[in-house]
């Protein structure tokens, strides 16, 4: 049935292409609505009713992004990660990790403690993954499934396109980033109690004032992560492999921070990208020193302005043939 | 990509060309035996081995570095060798009895070990590369770890042509390091770390006899040889101590005559006097007058210089009460002290190179005037009770001065209830078993290991009374010696006439019941005169001085033992009755730091603000770039596509369409026709601005095409294959494509577009479900999608069946016939035929033929005949006037009409009687793309 109470059309449920086909009553429909539309167009060459600027609204791109089943999964990982964490302190073997003073202790302390335990345990890995998953995916995806080409000759000027795609991905790495400490903020509250949070250095921070830390250590891990971003960006407008641009940002964050471990190498470890990612542990401590995240904030936004240009400088000139 | 890498490599070579600047400068050393006086008591003059480490610039300040108990000058040379990189002039020795140099040990007397230090002063005077205050007067500081720490503050108190010192764990009296007593019946001071240092002690027999042994030539123990862990370092420096060799005898250590001699290289009252306190576990009043006399506190009211005083946490010999009472007598002199407690000490671990810095700073700044001021703060190292792998364990806290100096405010103390009722404790007969608090000399290694540190302590039950707080509601930061007031008792029918000794210690007790004892400390005490009647005698104990977070739920909790396996107990056994007096609380220090307020540093702020203005002029830029003059030809508006001498070249030199030129009329469904290979689907990606053209040019309604032309709305494709998200449903694809081109909803005709698809309810389902036919329908109704001006279609009819390929023919033809236009390509000939009314022939990326789908599917009046006899057909067909160009093709026979009809030619050969099978307009595209379709494949 259709809104045009063209009734007569049997409804059935074709499963196969044979039995796909095309009314002819719907031919006339067509030419007869073809005929009525006007085909006015402006000055620019445009159709009626399209203008640059309103193209791929990021409401759109948030829906496409948002109905995939990754996202959906990715999401719902999070929430349910503080949950797994939670359980496997409480009944985990009761062994080294359990030592009185240990980690385990540290993490368990307070609520504000148990997010900051997440952020380190995820920091590393999870974290950058998430980002370089958002950014990495977002145009090499497109260019796998051959519907970049439609985007780009509605047409999206390309320089819009990354940018809104970049936005969408930044807002949905931003939603994970919050997510997950949120979720383990209510996790931690249930279970641990509202208590101080308690650095390693047994720096001792008011449930009020560790809720503002977290804020900031949102914030500072979300800038960190522009790097990630932008490198994954770069390789998504490089390859039509969304797996390659993923995994190659993943590897370049993994490879970073073995080379960090290398205490050898001394200061050069300054200009790794992830050598200032846990900068924002800074922030639990009554007497906050802003210098390392300071740092870290140039690195990632350095890093994150030379690849967000090669990307951009790519995608430009870029002849799509997928 | 190479590029790249070059870049990257020339680039990090870079750094690292640079980061060589900071190679350390040269030290050049140079070794003497200098002769001094032996002073009281001693025949002959002693000989000291002395090292002199000269910076590369000269003359400079000098600094004395002493050694530790039972080392040598050799055992500080790496000390030394820092400071002289900082560009000191640097003098080490080995002291009296140690090392190579001649003499005994006399504990720091005036008269000898420090009397020598004085004449290595003289000697630095007279020395070039030194600079001088006045005559004889060298520009000097003095510094050195325990022993030589001790020896810094005797020599600034004797020698005021010392211009600085930084005394390094070590002792203020002697006599209550080794024999001390925390209970005193008044107050203590209002420092953080005050002790009772009240008389007749408690014998901290373990301690005494490792120092009395180092002496001897057993070195290893009695100092620290790792490095303490500093604010900053990511693990603790986990069993650092075991991993440092002990030694067991210095090897630069002379045979002497001394050997086999119980006194060792001890002069004989110290000799003399160890052996008194060891034998009997009371420290007479000649002892205690000797021990006095070589201790710092004997000559701390004359230090006026500025003194850096630097005591570990992890102590249970010269624990921080020892620099709080060094600190306090020197500020009553009226000199400026700077106290700094880090996380070593002698079960610790040396200074970091952290604290070593500062201590350069501190000789830099009050000795020749370089640098920030260091003031007189009050720095103490806090070590978390938590612990994580990678995680700093350690920060510093800095308070604007030492609390409780003269002048300056006592320091505050929190008041922690603890309750417990009174108990009797027992002191076994022999003052065995005893409990344990530390391991003297291997302090280091457990305090190294996370798992150890503060738990290998044992209080035995009968012998121990405990008092507990309620779980604390905050974190409780012990910064130094808390006091309790305790009431002790004897228990009728045990009189001690001796008084009660005992220990009390300060527990860290966590949810778990898990016991930690920080800094493995302990105060010993002893209660004298204790009345046989059971009077209770109230005293005040410092409990030991230690920097400990306690945290949220964990309560602390004081024990009182009798014995302790470091100390010597009284070996008669004893009960008494231990009560805390009528406040019931602990009172324990707590120095707030300074909050810092330090604003993030200027420079990666002013390079974050850099990078931003960049991207934004960047961005800016490329947007008046992209703002392009539109390229309109107003003769053209009209036309739906004209393409100019098009050409695409890929790298590698394949130019997959070479200048082609064609034009497309409003109303046509124009055919691009050619084999596979032939260009069509590039000419169509330039067409939609997907890929830009090598040269020539594309114009849609006279509007040149780049990516992203607004004119391109105008066009719906279909090329090379449908594009939609898998994970999304037919209908749900078509309405967000509609969505991203941000058009109203009602210029899209969804419904019209489905019903050409014709999908059923199949456009509910995801598309990843959908067969190749499917799709490819799906596709073209996208292109559909607000009835473009210009469709372009891909070969549309691939994967369709034949019915669905009649149906699409008409499709095609009634959206041109509303004026719209439709540009099909095809490699199939019958297709564009039955489908086009004008079609473009490509070949090699090059035109071939264009032109209406009749004029050249008829190839103008020339017509082909199928016969039985073609001979006498063309025989026939020349004899006929207007008739030319007849040739004989196998069975064909060939003719251009010349606008005689096909039926007046058939009667010709009807007449002629040749039989005709077959006749019609000649296929000359047929033959033309046969052939090419021939030759490609």
């Amino acid at each position: 049935m259709n809104e045009n109470g063209h009734k007569d059309v049997p409804v059935v449920i074709h499963t196969n292409v044979s039995t796909v086909h095309t009314d002819p009553a719907a031919i006339d429909e067509m030419a007869v609505a073809a005929g009525k539309e006007s085909t006015g167009f402006g000055p620019d060459g445009s159709v009626e009713g399209f203008r640059q600027g309103r193209t791929l609204p990021l409401r759109v791109e948030l829906v496409r992004q948002l109905r995939r089943r990754r996202t959906q999964f990715l999401l719902a990982f999070l929430v349910v990660l503080p949950f797994l964490l939670w359980a496997a302190f409480e009944f985990g073997s009761s062994d080294n990790a359990r030592r009185s003073g240990g980690f385990v202790d540290l993490a368990t302390a307070s609520a504000p403690n148990f997010v900051v335990f997440i952020l380190f345990a995820t920091g590393s890995f999870l974290l950058p993954m998430i980002v370089a998953l958002f950014f990495g995916d977002t145009i090499a995806s497109e260019a796998s499934w051959s519907s970049l080409k439609y985007l780009l000759s509605m047409p999206v000027p390309r320089q819009r396109l990354l940018r809104q795609k970049a936005i969408s991905s930044g807002l949905l790495s931003l939603l994970c980033l919050v997510l997950l400490p949120a979720v383990a903020l209510a996790v931690g509250i249930v279970f641990y109690g509202t208590g101080e949070a308690v650095s390693p250095t047994g720096d001792a921070v008011s449930f009020e004032d560790s809720m503002l830390a977290l804020v900031f250590s949102i914030a500072y891990i979300s800038v960190n992560l522009l790097w990630v971003a932008a490198l994954a960006l770069f390789l998504s407008v490089t390859t039509d492999a969304p797996l390659g641009a993923v995994g190659g940002t993943v590897l370049v964050s993994i490879l970073s921070q073995i080379l960090d471990q290398i205490t050898a190498l001394g200061d050069l470890r300054d200009y790794l990208p992830t050598h200032w990612s846990f900068a924002w542990s800074d922030l639990i401590a009554t007497d906050i020193d802003w210098s390392n995240m300071t740092k870290g904030a140039f690195s990632a936004v350095t890093y994150a302005a030379v690849f967000f240009f090669l990307a951009s400088r790519r995608f430009r000139t870029k002849d799509i043939t997928s | 990509m190479a590029t790249a890498l070059l870049v990257a490599a020339v680039a990090a070579a870079g750094i690292v060309w640079l980061n060589r600047g900071d190679e350390p400068p040269p030290v050049q050393t140079h070794e003497a035996l200098l002769a001094l006086p032996g002073g009281p008591g001693e025949t002959a003059p002693v000989s000291l081995d002395t090292t002199l480490y000269l910076p590369e610039r000269t003359p400079a300040p000098a600094v004395l570095v002493a050694h530790g108990f039972g080392g040598s000058k050799l055992s500080v040379d790496a000390d030394a060798r820092e400071l002289a990189q900082r560009g000191f002039v640097v003098l080490t020795w080995s002291a009296r009895g140690f090392g190579r140099s001649g003499g005994r040990i006399a504990l720091n007397s005036t008269d000898h070990e420090v009397a020598d230090a004085r004449g290595l002063v003289d000697w630095l005077a007279k020395r070039p590369e030194v600079i001088l205050d006045g005559e004889n007067d060298p520009k000097v500081g003095v510094t050195g770890g325990s022993y030589g720490g001790a020896l810094s503050l005797l020599l600034a108190g004797t020698d005021k042509r010392v211009d600085a010192l930084a005394p390094v764990i070590t002792y203020n009296d002697l006599s209550q390091a080794l024999v001390p007593n925390s209970a005193t019946l008044g107050e203590v001071a209002g420092s953080p770390s005050a002790n009772a240092f009240a008389d007749d002690g408690v014998f901290k027999r373990s301690w005494a006899g490792i120092f009395f042994a180092s002496g001897m030539g057993a070195a290893g123990l009695a100092n620290p040889s790792a490095e303490a862990t500093e604010a900053g370092d990511e693990e603790p420096r986990d069993s650092g101590g075991a991993a440092a060799p002990v030694d067991v005898g210095r090897p630069d250590r002379l045979p002497t005559p001394d050997d086999g001699n119980p006194c060792g290289r001890f002069v004989e009252s110290v000799c003399r006097a160890y052996a008194q306190v060891a034998t009997t576990g009371r420290a007479d009043q000649a002892t205690i007058d000797l021990m006095r006399s070589v201790s710092p506190s004997s000559v701390t009211k004359n230090i006026t210089q500025p003194t850096m005083l630097v005591q570990g946490e992890q102590d249970t010999l010269f624990g921080l009460d020892q620099a709080d009472a060094t600190a306090r007598q020197i500020s009553a002199a009226g000199g400026e002290v700077k106290v700094v407690w880090y996380t070593g000490g002698h079960d610790g671990g040396k200074p970091g190179p952290g604290l070593r810095g500062e201590i350069a700073d501190w000789f830099d700044f009050h000795l020749r005037g370089l640098g920030d001021d260091p003031g007189t703060p009050f720095e103490y190292a806090v070590q978390g009770a938590l612990r994580a792998q990678g995680a700093p364990s350690v920060r510093t806290v800095t308070a604007s001065g030492y609390p409780g100096l003269t002048g300056g405010p006592a320091t505050e103390r929190r008041a922690v209830r603890v309750d417990g009722v009174a108990q009797t404790i027992v002191n076994p007969p022999g003052g065995n078993p005893a409990s344990i608090s530390s391991m003297p000399g291997l302090g280091s290694v457990i305090s190294g290991s996370a798992r150890l540190a503060g738990r290998v302590a044992i209080d035995l039950p009968g012998q121990s009374a405990r008092f507990a707080s309620p779980p604390l509601d905050q974190q409780l930061l012990i910064a130094g010696a808390s006091t309790v007031r305790l009431r002790v008792s004897t228990v009728p029918n045990l009189p001690a006439p001796d008084g009660a000794v005992l220990f009390a210690k300060l527990y860290d007790v966590g949810p778990d019941g898990v016991r930690t004892l920080p800094g493995s400390a302990v105060s010993a005490f002893r209660v004298p005169g204790l009345p046989t009647d059971g009077t209770p005698v109230e005293v005040t104990v410092a409990l030991p001085g230690i920097v400990r977070p306690i945290e949220t739920d964990h309560r602390i909790e004081l024990v009182v033992t009798t014995t302790d396996q470091a100390y010597a107990t009284p070996s008669q056994a004893a009960a008494y009755k231990v009560e805390l007096a009528s406040d019931t609380s602990v009172q324990v220090p707590v120095v707030a730091g300074a909050r810092s307020s330090s604003a993030p540093p200027a420079g990666p702020l002013i390079g974050i603000g850099i990078v931003l203005g960049i991207g934004l002029i960047a961005g800016i830029v490329g947007m008046i770039r992209r703002r392009r003059e539109d390229d309109v030809d107003a003769e053209l508006t009209e036309v739906p596509l004209v393409i100019e001498n098009l050409s695409k070249s890929y790298p590698g030199g394949l130019r997959a369409v070479d200048s082609l030129s064609f034009r497309v009329e409003r109303g046509q469904v124009l055919g691009l026709l050619g084999p596979n290979g032939a260009g069509k689907t590039t000419t169509l990606r330039m067409l939609t601005g997907l890929i830009s053209p090598s040269d020539g040019q594309i114009r849609v309604f006279g509007h040149k095409i780049h990516s992203g032309a607004p004119v391109l709305s105008r066009i719906g494709s279909f090329v090379e294959g449908a594009g939609f998200l898998p994970h999304l449903s037919g209908r749900a694809n078509l309405e967000l494509y509609w969505a991203a081109t941000g058009r109203p909803v009602e210029r899209a005709h969804f419904a019209e577009a489905l019903e050409i698809a014709g999908l059923g309810n199949a456009v509910e389902r995801k598309v990843r479900t959908y067969s190749q036919g499917m799709r490819q329908r799906l596709a073209i109704a996208q292109a559909m999608l607000g009835f473009p001006d210009l469709m372009v279609l891909d070969e549309p009819t691939n994967g369709l069946d034949p019915p669905q390929i009649h149906q699409m023919r008409d499709v095609l033809r009634r959206y041109a016939a509303t004026g719209r236009t439709v540009l099909v390509s095809s490699h199939l000939l019958a297709e564009v035929e039955q489908t086009c009314d004008h079609v473009v022939v490509m070949h090699r990326g090059k035109l071939v033929a264009a032109g209406s789908v009749d004029e050249i599917v008829a190839g103008g009046g020339e017509a082909t005949f199928r016969v039985d006899d073609p001979e006498s057909a063309a025989e026939a067909l020349r004899g006929v006037t207007g008739i030319n160009a007849v040739t004989v093709e196998g069975s064909l026979v060939h003719a251009d009409l010349d606008g005689l009809p096909r039926s007046a030619a058939l009667s010709v050969l009807v007449k002629a009687g040749v039989a005709v099978e077959q006749a019609g307009p000649r296929r000359r595209l047929e033959d033309v793309f046969l052939e090419l379709v021939g030759e490609g494949s």
